[in-house]
């Protein structure tokens, strides 16, 4: 019988050599003359052991990690085709720990398909959940969304459902469904594991959405720095369309969803909603003012839903099981889960996929196992750039958006950056404020000019000077972009810069 | 070196064959630069007659985005991020021996033409910090000496 196999297409795991392990046991197999099927499969997110291959067995899956190429004649020798021992055996794929203790919903298939086969998603409940849309009045589809709890994953956990709502309840020829495909918060890889890994459930999530609102345009913005995502979009959009799941009449439905991504020319700002407009009409990406909303006066000034990839992905499944499914995940009023991303100086960075309520202790040490180096975590960023640093004291803090917001700090995109007590958090404000002044897009003043006078007042108190003054400067500045900006991006650098002011004075060179 | 007629044709070309799609400047100049490596000066007044928008919009656009180029890039492009989470495993160190390697600083291009350099916020490859691309080729945990070899190899295969 053919063995098949599975060597992931991730971009991390090609990071890591993936390709040329793919290539060597390819090789190898042909030089023993043996047949065998080889799957480029997504990452199953535990990033220490990438490559991470496995073998389909009777017992199930099998795998072994992290291979390099100079390592497959060995797994050969050890008949690791029939789930032979070897050094880099780790057992089963499903009972590994890190694994198995994630309530995996949105990334249900990651890891386990090829990506980009239609039959593939589709023999692993994938189109179910639009199965159930096209049979269903616009308003219930969305009411199925709002029952849900869903909050937009992107950050700023606005709830989906109420945001399509508005999108349906204003009257138009033309609507649109955006996909904000900008991830560039650092220590967050969601969204492209999501894109390379299981295109078809971002694609049939935007569907839903058209059919919910009647927009019948979609578009994905993605982030340039992303090219494998952009070729397994692709690849999945051309047979979404072959096969009728995309079109003038999806699936004889009579109901048209077209759809098209586009790319993004790295500017970390065209992630704010209204700039990313503005670059999808052909614009410098400028900050729009709200209102209008824009679900009400969006793209091309007309209703727009612009939903992160996550929360659109996550729509499939609430489609399919029903919004209270969903909804019995979670705490609080964060409902579901949230994949969360565990980067920077962690043993083991990867993708944790959890019901909200779990603390920041456990994901750092039960899953992420520590620091890489060995040495203490001095501070943890949570949240991307724009979120806040916190010290050892608030790691018992449960990850759930109220809570984290009682503690001045966010839960964004989910996104984890540990760092080891080696790190110099004046160091690191000081790049807040220079990453602020290298991608604020100019129109507010707050933003424009105080990142660059934040960098200037940063080497000053970084060199020890005049600090009597400079500290209490540096506040006064920070409340200006706090209160002042007119979005995100300026609005939110004094988390981190105040955040490693607050809970790591003595390196500021100021009493706690 | 492309020569002005052959440029401009390409300029044309790409320009005709997006010109009418809802929003087409984005797509139209990343149309160019995968052609041409950069978006040439000489390109501007082509597409800004072709969209109806003044060359001033079309320079705008072009000098926001930091991944649009006027000047052409060496054969490699080696970006080399700079977030936190690469920070948060030794960037800073990385960041500092490939410019010593290279004799360049970030948006210049070494001597010979080889390499150009320069930084991006974040490439995604996160749990794998520090990361950075040669090409479009991604490579994650880059300690210096993995540098040295990956450019050496790069050089062997040109």
């Amino acid at each position: 019988m053919m063995k098949t196999l599975y060597v992931p297409c991730d971009s991390s795991a090609i990071s890591l050599g993936a390709d040329r392990v793919a290539n060597a046991i390819l090789r190898e197999a042909e030089q023993r003359g043996i047949a065998i099927q080889l799957v480029r499969n997504g990452s199953r997110g535990l990033f220490w052991l990438e490559p991470l291959i496995e073998v389909a067995t009777g017992q199930g899956r099998i795998a072994y990690g992290p291979v390099q190429a100079q390592d497959v004649a060995s797994l050969f020798e050890a008949d690791f085709l029939n789930g032979g021992d070897h050094a880099l055996a780790l057992g089963l794929t499903e009972e590994l720990p890190y694994l198995k203790k994630q309530q995996r919903l949105t990334f249900a298939r990651i890891g386990k398909t090829d990506p980009i086969s239609l039959d593939d998603y589709l023999a692993n409940d994938g189109y179910r959940g639009l199965n159930n849309a096209l049979a269903m009045a616009q308003a219930d589809i969305v009411k199925a969304v709002t029952d849900s709890g869903l909050r937009g994953r992107g950050g700023a956990a606005f709830p989906t459902g109420i945001k399509w709502n508005t999108v349906l309840n204003t009257a138009s020829a033309q609507k649109y469904i955006i996909c904000n495909a900008d991830e560039g918060d650092s220590g967050t890889f969601s969204d492209r594991m999501v894109m390379e890994g299981d295109p078809f459930v971002l694609i049939e999530g935007m569907t839903i959405a058209g059919l919910a609102v009647g927009a019948t345009q979609g578009y994905i913005y993605l982030r340039v720095e992303y090219p494998h995502a952009h070729k397994a979009l692709t690849a999945a959009i051309d047979s979404a369309y072959q096969a009728g799941y995309l079109g003038d009449n999806i699936l004889n439905s009579g109901k048209a969803f077209h759809l098209e991504v586009r790319l993004g020319a790295g500017a970390y700002v065209c992630g704010e909603e209204t700039s990313l407009m503005e670059s999808l009409e052909g614009k410098r990406g400028l900050v729009r003012f709200k209102p209008p909303l824009p679900a009400i006066k969006g793209l091309f000034g007309q209703p727009t839903v612009v939903n992160n990839v996550i929360s659109l992905a996550s729509v499939p499944i609430i489609l399919d099981k029903g919004g209270d499914y969903y909804r019995d995940f979670g705490m609080g009023r964060s409902r579901g889960t949230l994949p969360i991303q565990l980067a920077g100086n962690l043993k083991h960075g990867g993708l944790v996929e959890l019901a909200f309520g779990l603390t920041l202790r456990e994901l750092l040490y039960d899953f992420g196992g520590g620091s890489a180096s060995g040495r203490p975590i001095k501070a943890v960023q949570v949240g991307g750039p724009l979120g806040a640093y916190l010290p050892e004291s608030q790691f018992d803090t449960p990850l759930d958006y109220e809570s984290f917001a009682a503690i001045w700090a966010v839960v964004g995109h989910g996104g984890v950056v540990a760092f080891d007590d080696t790190a110099d958090m004046a160091e690191l404000a000081r790049y807040s404020m220079e990453f602020c002044a290298i991608e604020s897009c100019g129109k507010c003043t707050p933003c424009r000019i105080g990142s660059t006078r934040g960098m200037e007042l940063m080497d000053e108190i970084i060199q020890g000077k005049d600090l009597a003054k400079n500290v209490p400067l540096l506040r006064s500045l920070c409340d200006t972009l706090l209160n002042g900006s007119l979005c995100a991006l300026g609005g939110m650098t004094p988390y981190p810069v105040l955040s490693a002011l607050n809970h790591f004075p003595q390196d500021f060179g100021v009493e706690a | 070196m492309t020569d002005t007629s052959t440029m401009l044709a390409t300029v044309q070309a790409v320009t005709a064959a997006l010109k009418d799609k809802p929003g087409a400047l984005l797509p139209i100049l990343h149309g160019v630069q995968d052609a041409l490596g950069y978006i040439p000066t000489d390109s501007v007044p082509v597409i800004a007659k072709a969209l109806n928008l003044s060359r001033a919009e079309v320079h705008g656009v072009i000098s926001f985005y930091h991944y649009f180029r006027e000047t052409p890039p060496g054969k490699q492009t080696i970006q080399v991020c700079r977030a936190e989470s690469c920070q948060a495993m030794g960037a800073k160190h990385l960041e500092a021996h490939v410019k010593a390697k290279l004799g360049i600083d970030f948006h210049e291009t070494t001597a010979d033409g080889e390499f150009s350099l320069e930084p991006v916020y974040c490439l995604g490859n996160c749990a794998c910090s520090p990361a950075l691309q040669i090409g479009t080729d991604i490579y994650g945990r880059v300690s210096p000496e993995l540098f040295d070899e990956l450019i050496a190899n790069t050089e062997a295969a040109a």
